[in-house]
């Protein structure tokens, strides 16, 4: 009995709207989580990111070829074939080749011939694209994925 | 018990202009100061204002109009913006041809258009003036802390709005300095890269996907920037306005000095202000003023103080809306805007320059994208955000540059913003910055110590030298303020004539090389 005469650490009321306001908080937060999530599509509405680039043999070692229309150049060595992204790792503009190397016409910065940073703000090397061929031999380049720098593809 | 009126159905549709009259407008002829106060206060429109306004709120020095200004730049752009609706096509095909329809082939597009866009620029032009003007004036202090934040945030409002319409023409300008912007919003990629961790933590690109609704500008970015642009900016920008305009009341009008409330019968009116007949002067409204927030009750002064707001007040409002006006037609009418080649994603502009207000943070962006577009704006925004806050000295509000020590101060720090902001930019264009020196530097040390987050730091250790020597946060205020409005203009000037191809550095656009 005189338990329950204690006044409850929290009283009814005040835990009733505690309760209730917590509730809504909780709710509201998860709607605006939704929200958000609702932004960020689950497939990207582009078109496929791979690509036929040619017949091996078009590129016989020693090659180096823009391809504008596909923002990548290929260089061939007799190590192999490797594909580079023309976009620019600071901010995404497209570089352009110059004397020895590729320019960024946005913020200046310089890349060599393989793609290496040599001056300005881009924080890293441009992307060397994942090289493959297709069952009718041509080679084909997947432009959404990365592979290591000096990463050569033989055939 | 008397008897009911009779009235009939003709008698009371005889009647009907002047009872429809009568509920539209509840008081005479507002042709006495007593009548227009009544009016002021029983319209919901017209009740923004107070119904009697201090006589130095209305001088030229207290605002320099610039809060008006902003609000008829803010009103003309809506009204353009909506009539350009009528005919703008969001998508990637129709986008870029229907603003040329709308230049070249709508009757009165291409003016619509130039004004809207002429009022745009003027927008963030006013808008940082007033910041300055309420900076300078200490108009920011206790109680209106509040104010000042809902300033910045309609400075931010104002900002986005810009960039979302930037857009939307799809052009080749439109197109590159929105791939730029939403690769600042990405750069935290920069810091996840250089310490790995981006293939599990990725803000960045998170952020980035979240603004495009892709990997790349494309259609899904025009829809969601034009969304952002015509609804959900410009109904946030109202319902800030408001309650901006609102605290404005709520804090006891415009910021002014103690000295300028003289108490009644004692103060002198002011020269050139007009006679108030005690008569007249409104009863209700003083009833209730004492519960609008002031240091004093604006009770038991002299009317002489104040005079009616209407029409002193919304005289100068309408004047200063007109005048706005006209020199946005002037400005549509003289220099039309600009419409480049259909955006090209293989092509970039060079060089690709962002609109002229974010050229200052391009630079920035230049010798790091991650500090110089996101730590150092938002560090920038959160310093001004946090100035009434820790700026509480008791100084008169309303005073520029709270005085002759104010004033120096402010000088001095233009001067060293100023040449502080040079060499930054200086010390890179003739001897190169670390990469140049180390090559193969590690990334995190571009990240951290680059021209941009020096010259901030530099700031920053000249307001604590400020603090330590006046012993006033508001100097110190003064001080931080002013070199970070020295470097905007510098960084701004810099990047929109001294850059050309390539971001290289030109004296003049005429050395820029040909192609």
């Amino acid at each position: 009995m005189s338990e329950r005469l204690k006044p409850d650490p929290v009283p009814r009321r005040s835990f009733l709207s505690i309760a209730g306001l917590g509730t809504l908080a909780l709710a509201g937060v998860g709607a605006l989580a939704g929200m958000v999530r609702l932004l960020k599509p689950y497939v990207y509405p582009e078109p496929m990111a791979r690509f036929r680039l040619g017949r091996p043999d078009e590129f016989p070692p020693g090659t180096v070829k823009v391809v504008p229309e596909r923002s990548i150049y290929v260089i061939s060595e007799p190590e192999g074939v490797a594909v580079i992204s023309l976009v620019c790792t600071h901010l995404g503009c497209i570089v352009a080749p110059a004397d020895k190397g590729f320019d960024c016409p946005c913020h200046g910065s310089r890349f060599d011939p393989k793609g290496r940073v040599l001056r300005g703000p881009a924080p890293r090397a441009l992307l060397w694209l994942e090289v493959s061929q297709a069952a009718d031999g041509s080679l084909m380049v997947d432009a959404n994925r990365e592979v290591k720098p000096n990463t050569w593809y033989r055939g | 018990m008397g008897q009911p009126e009779q009235t009939t159905f003709w008698q009371n549709l005889k009647r009907l202009p002047w009872t429809f009259w009568g509920s539209l407008v509840r008081h005479g002829k507002p042709d006495t100061d007593r009548a227009r106060s009544q009016t002021v206060f029983s319209n919901l429109f017209l009740h923004l204002h107070p119904t009697r306004t201090h006589i130095r709120s209305l001088r030229f020095s207290a605002t320099m109009a610039l809060g008006v200004f902003t609000l008829s730049l803010f009103v003309i752009i809506v009204v353009t913006g909506v009539l350009l609706m009528f005919y703008y096509k969001p998508s990637v095909e129709t986008a870029y041809n229907s603003v040329k329809d709308i230049h070249y082939v709508v009757p009165l597009g291409r003016i619509m258009r130039n004004v809207h866009r002429w009022a745009a620029h003027l927008m963030v032009v006013a808008v940082l003036l007033h910041m300055a003007r309420v900076f300078y004036s200490a108009a920011y202090k206790q109680p209106r802390e509040l104010n000042w934040l809902l300033g910045i945030g309609l400075l931010v409002t104002t900002l986005a709005l810009s960039f979302t319409g930037y857009l939307l023409p799809w052009d080749q300008l439109a197109y590159w300095a929105v791939t730029i912007g939403a690769n600042i919003a990405g750069s935290a990629r920069e810091l996840t890269d250089a310490f790995g961790i981006t293939q599990s933590v990725d803000p960045g690109g998170f952020t980035r996907e979240v603004m495009l609704g892709s990997r790349g500008v494309g259609g899904e970015a025009l829809i969601r920037f034009y969304a952002l642009h015509v609804m959900v900016l410009p109904i946030f920008m109202a319902l800030l306005l408001g309650v901006h305009f609102w605290r404005v009341r709520k804090d006891g009008g415009l910021a002014r000095p103690d000295a300028d409330v003289t108490h009644a019968g004692k103060g002198a009116a002011p020269k050139g202000s007009p006679a108030v007949k005690p008569e007249q002067a409104p009863t209700k409204t003083y009833g209730l003023m004492c519960v609008v927030r002031d240091r004093k009750p604006a009770t038991n002064l002299d009317p002489a103080d104040t005079v009616p707001s209407w029409p002193y007040l919304m005289r100068a409002e309408v004047l200063i809306f007109v005048a706005s006006l006209v020199v946005c037609m002037v400005l549509g009418l003289l220099f039309d805007a600009p419409l480049k080649e259909a955006a090209n994603a293989a092509i970039p502009e060079n060089p690709a320059k962002a609109p002229w207000y974010f050229l200052g943070l391009q630079e920035l962006v230049s010798y790091s994208a991650f500090m110089g577009g996101m730590v150092i704006p938002g560090v920038a925004l959160l310093g001004l955000a946090l100035i009434p806050y820790l700026d509480r000295e008791k100084e008169p509000a309303g005073v520029y540059f709270s005085g002759a020590r104010g004033k120096r101060i402010a000088g001095y720090s233009l001067v060293f913003g100023v040449v502080m902001a040079t060499l930054a930019v200086a010390i890179p264009v003739s001897y190169g910055w670390l990469r140049n020196w180390v090559p193969d530097i590690n990334q995190i040390w571009i990240i951290l110590v680059n021209p941009g987050t020096l010259l901030t730091l530099a700031y920053m250790a000249w307001s604590l030298a400020v603090l330590r020597t006046t012993r006033s946060t508001r100097m110190a205020a003064i001080a931080i303020f002013t070199c970070f409005l020295a470097g905007f203009f510098v960084l701004t000037y810099v990047g929109s004539e001294l850059r050309g191809p390539n971001w290289d550095f030109y004296w003049s656009k005429s050395a820029w090389p040909t192609h």
